[in-house]
């Protein structure tokens, strides 16, 4: 053991830099209030520009009508918004119950290899580049029928869309305590009533949530579209013609060198931030202080904010 | 009595059987189409795998007259790389340090903060392109490329292609905001994973709050960071649109970027340029799918990768509720 | 007094020169709720101080105001001095790094560094005070795991991760962490019980033997304990202070009602 004096010896070769330790302590401070606001910075200017360049263009002309004549400056972007919905609609139709169904496999039935492989599977599956799906749709449908169609861009969406509905899906049964099934086989009802009828709706919130912001998501999709349904300049006439939609007018219009096209563009850009924003706020702001939708939150994080 | 209740007990077997065979096969649905997928990318670029076999991968060539048909892979690869590991570089140290100032806030600061990168990640692509094209291009061009290139031009490699705009740097930023929010989320959670003891042994020692990072957090947590960080990559590397829209579209051997501020072209990009157009009859189609195969191919990799690393560190348990 | 001469610690002359820490009127709220209430004791140098008392009574949240640790925690609040050598620990003007060293700590379960080897865990401390010479660092490493009652068992293979030491062994590591960085009080929170009655035994032949040095305050749920170990006791319940004298005398001859049941078992 040693004494006293040993110890004020090894105390003095502390060096008195506490004052530089405190220093480099600030410094990185602000290092990383820099990276925080290096990231607010874009997203207030896009948002702020969108709005700012975009509004100008908006007018019901513009909500409703058909594209004038490349760089005349007349028209709209009806047959994008149109289009925009029809096709989210239908991969909606065609995802949500393959998503749902899935997310119930996973989570009432899916405790074993099987099971496994699926989850790992579908983590593997979400990671694949949209244009890459889009091609598939184009190889399997478009090929296929001979003509751009508007199944093929649903299909796309939907095939972007299932797998993060089954994972949230998923979480949200799980999230379920076992116990509400174990009343509900205890009153002697089937597992499929139970399932459907009591777990999903304790489960809904955190399923409409992961739903929704799924819809978002591919509501805001180009690659996948530019292969199958193509853009047109034409209201919706029938399932097998090519159709426009948002993000593709936007890029089309972007590639135009016209100031007008530039304008129209961002005025679909405004109405494209609008809805799928409108939607992501929305529903964060309603759910966003319930404990069982921030895990929800957690998973779409990792996923959603994936390739477009 | 006994025949009545088998009877009944059939019945209940079966809807519940039926129930099971659906949801079964839902959930193989995604096994059907991954397999359906890669069959079908393999066959329909076959061609060029005919013609050219594995040269097409490091191949620089790109001519789709007739007769002259010849397509090589590697600039559109080396352009993916490049972009998404630059986007790598720059956008996972502002991750981090978003995720260190998130982890560390008070609720009442961190929780909107969160909320807002998340917003990041909310918005499309093809805005982002948007915005890059008619906005940030200009204020990068005049602010950084230009006076880069003219005081380093000479000196440093890096900066000695003369800057317009749409170029691998443009585009590598763009991309870099773009992977913040995946990046600092993933981040966070593997950070909070740190016990608090840990951090409590290290504030004993009279550590400040970055020695406290540096001592228990970050050796900690490394791995996870990591994995973090190649997450990143791997959505880099899958995306198309903004890319598409500001790296300039250059192909062949002039896709290969010598300097920050050329032009150049992403796998995904020459996809969503030239797919339309491209006939089927000839090798052009074939080769734009060869390419969507060798992307798809190093997006599983990559992602697998850091799904590996970071689900090693939080040790997430998985499995369903046994009814 | 500069902050300077805080640092390299001379005992101070004057009349708190017998009392190494003062805790005066604490009172530590979380969010509101009060978790102690008006504390104040006194340690002598150089002696070993129990804090006994029922789960929940406040010991713990108590004892981490004496090196501020409640700085990491959202939402407490803490009244009241602390004086450390007569300067008082949450003045404002005094950034606690720089006492804090003063002021090591033993938590409940043992916490070493994990990607770290014995010797650099031992040495963490001492590297963030800016001490690189090896020779030096080779010394403290010594004499601190000696102090531990681990330099034995560890002599020949300093480089191994701590983590591949028994509980018993890596809690003796971190009090030779927390011995390293030379403080003057050790703060140890019921250190012995997640561990086995072998290295119980060795942790309190450890305190025994530091507290010829160091002033010692150790919270413990082991009555026997708090007697083999400590010269004074105190005994708090549901955040108050209830008794606070010489050990012995405690547990023999409790003056207040409550410590008598609590020492007797009544309760726990």
């Amino acid at each position: 053991m040693n004494n006293l004096k040993k110890r004020q010896e090894y105390r003095s070769l502390f060096k008195q830099n506490v004052k530089k330790r405190l220093i480099i302590d600030k410094i990185v401070r602000i290092i990383i209030i820099s990276c925080v606001i290096a990231a607010i910075i874009p997203l207030g200017s896009i948002l702020a520009e969108v709005f700012k360049n975009g509004i100008t263009a908006i007018s019901i002309e513009f909500l409703t009508q058909t594209p004038g004549s490349v760089g005349s400056g007349t028209g709209g972007v009806g047959p994008a918004i149109q289009g925009t919905l029809i096709v989210v609609g239908l991969a909606s139709l065609m995802g949500v119950p393959i998503g749902v169904f899935s997310g119930i496999f996973l989570s009432e039935f899916g405790d074993n290899r099987l099971g496994r492989s699926v989850r790992f599977f579908n983590d593997v599956f979400m990671e694949f580049p949209s244009i890459v799906l889009g091609i598939f749709a184009f190889l399997v449908i478009v090929l296929v029928l001979g003509h751009f169609s508007v199944w093929a861009g649903a299909f796309a969406l939907a095939l972007i869309m299932f797998p993060i509905i089954a994972r949230t899906t998923e979480e949200s049964l799980k999230m379920v305590p076992i116990t509400y099934r174990e009343a509900g086989m205890a009153l002697g009802l089937r597992k499929w009533v139970v399932t459907m009828r009591i777990v999903i709706a304790a489960a809904k919130e955190g399923m409409i949530t992961g739903i929704m912001l799924s819809v978002a998501r591919i509501g805001g999709e180009t690659a996948p579209l530019i292969m199958t349904i193509l853009g047109s300049s034409l209201f919706f006439a029938n399932m097998n013609t090519p159709m426009d939609a948002l993000p593709l007018r936007i890029w089309r219009l972007s590639m135009l060198p016209y100031d007008s096209a530039q304008l129209q563009g961002w005025g679909a850009a405004l109405v494209l931030i609008f809805i799928i924003m409108g939607i992501n706020i929305g529903l964060r702001a309603l759910v966003l202080h319930k404990k069982e939708t921030m895990q929800i939150l957690k998973i779409l994080k990792e996923t959603v904010g994936g390739r477009k | 009595m006994e025949k009545i209740l088998s009877k009944q007990n059939d019945r209940r077997f079966d809807s519940d059987k039926i129930f099971k065979m659906g949801a079964t096969l839902a959930g193989c649905f995604v096994l059907i189409v991954i397999v359906l997928l890669v069959f079908q990318l393999i066959t329909q670029s076959y061609p060029i795998w005919e013609e050219e076999g594995l040269s097409f991968i490091v191949g620089t060539d790109w001519n789709a007259a007739d007769g002259r048909e010849s397509f090589g892979a590697l600039p559109y690869i080396v352009g993916t790389l490049v972009t998404s590991t630059l986007a790598m570089i720059i956008g996972v140290p502002l991750s981090i340090g978003i995720a260190m100032f998130i982890s560390d806030a008070p609720k009442k600061i961190g929780v909107p903060l969160g909320f807002l990168i998340e917003l990041l990640a909310a918005v499309p692509s093809i805005i982002y392109g948007l915005w890059g094209m008619y906005v940030f291009r200009g204020f990068f061009l005049d602010m950084i490329e230009k006076p880069l290139h003219n005081t380093f031009g000479d000196s440093i490699w890096l900066f000695s292609g003369t800057p317009f705009g749409l170029d691998i740097f443009t585009a590598s930023i763009i991309l870099a905001v773009m992977i913040i929010p995946t990046v600092s989320s993933v981040a966070r959670e593997v950070m909070k994973a740190v016990p608090q003891q840990q951090k409590e042994a290290a504030y004993m020692l009279g550590a400040t709050k970055w020695e406290m990072f540096k001592l228990a957090i970050f050796p900690y947590s490394k791995t996870g960071l990591i994995g973090a960080s190649i997450l990143g990559l791997g959505r880099a590397v899958g995306e198309t649109m903004a890319v598409t829209m500001l790296i300039g579209n250059a192909t062949g051997i002039n896709a290969i970027p010598e300097s920050l501020f050329d032009p150049s072209q992403t796998m995904s990009s020459i996809i969503a340029n030239e797919f339309i157009e491209a006939s089927p009859a000839g090798l052009h189609l074939p080769a734009l799918i060869g390419v969507a195969l060798v992307l798809l191919c190093i997006a599983i990799v990559i992602n697998v990768i850091a799904h590996l690393l970071v689900t090693r560190m939080l040790k997430v348990k998985e499995g369903s509720i046994n009814t | 007094m500069t902050y300077e001469s805080q640092i390299s610690s001379e005992p101070i002359e004057n009349d708190s020169e017998k009392y190494k820490m003062i805790a005066e009127n604490v009172t530590i709220s979380y969010g509101g709720v009060p978790a102690v209430k008006n504390v104040s004791m006194k340690f002598k140098e150089k002696s070993v101080t129990a804090l006994i008392g029922p789960s929940g009574c406040g010991k713990t949240t108590f004892l981490r105001c004496l090196n501020r640790m409640h700085d990491m925690t959202k939402n407490a609040k803490v009244d009241g001095k602390v004086m450390i050598d007569g300067i008082d620990l949450y003045s404002k003007e005094i950034d606690p790094i720089y006492h804090r060293r003063k002021v090591g700590m033993v938590f409940q379960k043992p916490n070493p560094f994990p990607t770290m080897s014995i010797f650099d865990n031992v040495t963490a401390g001492l590297r963030l005070n800016g001490v690189r010479d090896k020779r030096i660092l080779n010394e403290i490493v010594e004499d601190t795991l000696k102090m531990a009652y681990l330099w034995d068992e560890v002599k020949n293979d300093l480089k191994k991760p701590a983590v591949e030491l028994s509980g018993g062994q890596q809690q003796r590591l971190c009090i030779a962490r927390a011995l390293a960085i030379q403080p003057e009080v050790l703060l140890m929170d019921e250190p012995a019980s997640a561990l086995d009655p072998i290295a119980t035994q060795k942790i309190e032949e450890t305190i025994t033997e530091l507290k010829k040095e160091f002033t010692i305050i150790i919270i413990t749920h082991n009555m026997q304990q708090a007697v083999r170990v400590s010269d004074y006791t105190g005994f708090m319940y549901l955040g108050d202070l209830i008794e606070f004298r010489n050990t012995k005398k405690l547990f023999t001859d409790p003056k207040n009602d409550l410590t008598a049941k609590y020492v007797q078992g009544q309760f726990g």
